[in-house]
């Protein structure tokens, strides 16, 4: 449909204008220009009143409204008064309404000019502040785990069964898979660079100690970053945003205990058994590699597995896997329960403790190697 | 019946016309009958209210009726045109006359008060974005609401998320507008206000409105029409004005809801 409506001005009176609205008022292009209006006070200094006909208009939506506030406006600025009776009746009540609660003078936002010293400033602060509340949920889940200990913590036990069926068995698949891979691609980078020593066959050692030692816990702490963490977060942030935490804390049962802790435990207890399963298929990957490839038997690939890797590189992996376990839970579980309390809030919770799971696990990955390292373990 | 809202936008305000017309229908959630063998008609510029017990099924006739549930059976016709039967793109131009105000308000939380109303218009028409940004607060000034335009809906009380989706349903200059339990988790004075207010709006803006509550005193006060419906029965079992109704029903559960159970 056109834009068809027609604006008339004209002088009424000694010191009166007649805005003459014709035609239709219901526009979907652009609203009406106040300009016209404007140019005529400009030329009649004298306005005193401005008064309406309507008679010839044949219909109006809110685009007429705006005009009409606008024209308001203009006229309060130039202390002109405004009669609404040639309007339509539903007009002159919209009016009314819209100009029925006065705007509240500290509602609006002002968006003020900040400094580049200032913003970096305010990232500083916000920066100590967010390490401090993390510090106080280290805290506050150090608490727990003690309360679960002495036995008070509250939870559901059949919530912890849940969570750890979902952290691990329900992980299995992509755990292998991945792990697999992962295998492969050691065995092939490894196989590449020892056949020119003619050493091929400490590709088994290759894969068997990388995995055990590091990338079998690495990995699966990867996986349940972007699996497990980011459904935490998810979850305890939509429960957030639907008030149900705070429906606990009302309750006085603890979020800590009741949320925070089952999912904290079932990653702690799932994470190295998780790890023994990606080592032993990271072991078979390399096997496959070996066996196709490099013409090595599969025993012979086997027995020199049995003889490189030892009870203490599985261990250091186990005890990273423990870690990391702890790390995830701790990142996912700490961005759900600060998550604010909208949709964008719970997707950018998630992300959160996607980038800050695995950027834990990666920090803590290079203290570990220095430590075991040190400690000649 | 109270005297018809002039359209303000016909020139037709000869006799009252039938706006939307249910035939026979029949709503199901899988093999369970929600609701069967429902026939009303509603005028234009009428205030028209679903009623009936918890769980009889208004809220699930009214997404029928607005285009979220297609119908087991029966018809919805909006000036003599069925709904479903239209193809896809005419449904489409149906709803672009609707506004809906739903229960939980339904504000898109992720974005602030204007932009909640700028939607629908961004959407809908070809105007700017100042033009649109002065249309929404023209809106949330409608609902008492100049000068929030930059908050979102987590910063403002629960009335408040109320009148915006009002405010929201209002954006497009709606021809029907519909409403799920308006007043639900208002404080009595806010739901008196937000009736006021839909009167003052059916009056300006010569819309048809549809409402699901079970609020008596809403009811009694802005409603001229009202079908009820019977949750055991599972078909509706009275339409007239409400407060005919209360008069003159001789159906004790109706006369019971109508009177709160008191007489």
């Amino acid at each position: 449909m056109e834009d068809s409506y027609q604006l008339k001005l004209a002088i009424a009176g000694p010191d009166g204008l007649q805005i003459t609205l014709t035609g239709n008022w219901k526009v979907r292009h652009a609203l009406p220009e106040s300009a016209p209006l404007e140019d005529w006070l400009d030329s009649h200094p004298g306005t005193k009143q401005i008064s309406f006909d309507s008679t010839a208009m044949s219909g109006w939506d809110s685009a007429l409204l705006t005009f009409l506030v606008r024209v308001t406006a203009i006229a309060a600025k130039n202390t002109i008064q405004v009669d609404q009776s040639g309007l339509p009746d539903g007009v002159q009540k919209l009016l009314h309404l819209a100009s029925a609660v006065p705007e509240r003078g500290d509602a609006r936002r002002t968006a003020g000019k900040v400094s580049f010293l200032a913003r970096i400033g305010n990232q500083g602060m916000a920066v100590a502040g967010t390490a401090t509340e993390a510090l106080a949920f280290l805290g506050e889940a150090a608490l727990s785990l003690a309360r679960l200990l002495r036995g008070k913590a509250q939870f559901r036990w059949s919530d912890l069964l849940l969570t750890l069926q979902q952290t691990g068995a329900q992980a299995l698949g992509i755990v292998a898979l991945i792990s697999f891979l992962v295998g492969i691609i050691l065995a092939y980078i490894g196989a590449a660079q020892l056949v020119n020593f003619g050493a091929t066959m400490y590709v088994a050692d290759l894969v068997g100690i990388g995995m055990a030692r590091a990338m079998g816990a690495m990995m699966t702490g990867i996986i349940m970053a972007g699996r497990t963490g980011a459904a935490f977060a998810a979850q305890l942030g939509t429960m957030q945003v639907n008030e149900e935490i705070d429906a606990l804390e009302t309750l006085g049962i603890s979020a800590m205990d009741f949320l925070v802790l089952p999912r904290m435990l079932a990653l702690i207890l799932m994470m190295p058994l998780l790890t023994l399963y990606a080592d032993l298929f990271g072991i078979l990957g390399g096997l496959f590699v070996s066996v196709t490839t490099f013409d090595i038997g599969i025993i012979e690939y086997l027995h020199r597995t049995q003889e490189a890797v030892n009870i203490r590189h599985v261990m250091v992996g186990l005890t990273e896997a423990s870690v990391y376990g702890v790390l995830v839970a701790v990142a996912g579980c700490y961005q759900g329960i600060k998550c604010g309390r909208s949709s964008s809030a719970v997707g950018a919770a998630a992300t959160s403790a996607v980038v800050s799971g695995i950027l834990l696990i990666v920090i803590a990955t290079a203290f570990l190697t220095v430590i075991f390292n040190v400690l000649g373990i | 019946m109270s005297a018809l809202a002039e359209s303000a936008t016909t020139a037709t305000a000869s006799g009252p016309d039938v706006h939307i017309q249910v035939k026979d229908l029949t709503m199901a959630y899988g093999s369970f009958i929600v609701q069967q063998d429902l026939t009303f008609s509603i005028q234009r510029g009428n205030i028209f209210i679903i009623m009936g017990d918890s769980g009889c099924g208004k809220s699930t006739l009214l997404r029928h009726m607005i285009g979220l549930k297609r119908p087991v059976k029966g018809q919805v016709l909006y000036e003599g045109k069925d709904f479903w039967a239209a193809e896809p793109l005419r449904r489409k131009g149906f709803m672009r006359s609707f506004g809906m105000s739903y229960q939980g308000s339904a504000l898109w939380s992720s974005m602030t008060l204007a932009e909640n109303i700028a939607l629908p218009l961004q959407e809908y028409t070809d105007l700017s974005a100042a033009d649109i940004r002065e249309l929404a607060q023209l809106k949330l000034a409608l609902v008492g609401l100049a000068g929030f335009e930059d908050y979102y809906p987590a910063e403002i009380s629960g009335g408040m998320m109320k009148r915006v989706g009002l405010a929201r349903a209002i954006a497009l200059d709606p021809d029907i507008l519909y409403f799920d339990e308006p007043s639900a988790g208002l404080d009595p004075i806010s739901s008196r206000l937000l009736d006021d207010l839909i009167l003052e709006l059916r009056d300006s803006l010569g819309a048809t409105v549809v409402i699901v509550t079970h609020e008596l005193a809403s009811i009694f006060s802005i409603g001229d029409n009202s079908v009820f419906l019977d949750a055991e029965k599972r078909t509706m079992t009275a339409t007239g004005n409400p407060k005919q109704l209360r008069d003159t029903s001789t159906d004790p559960k109706i006369h019971r809801f109508l009177t709160r159970g008191e007489a």
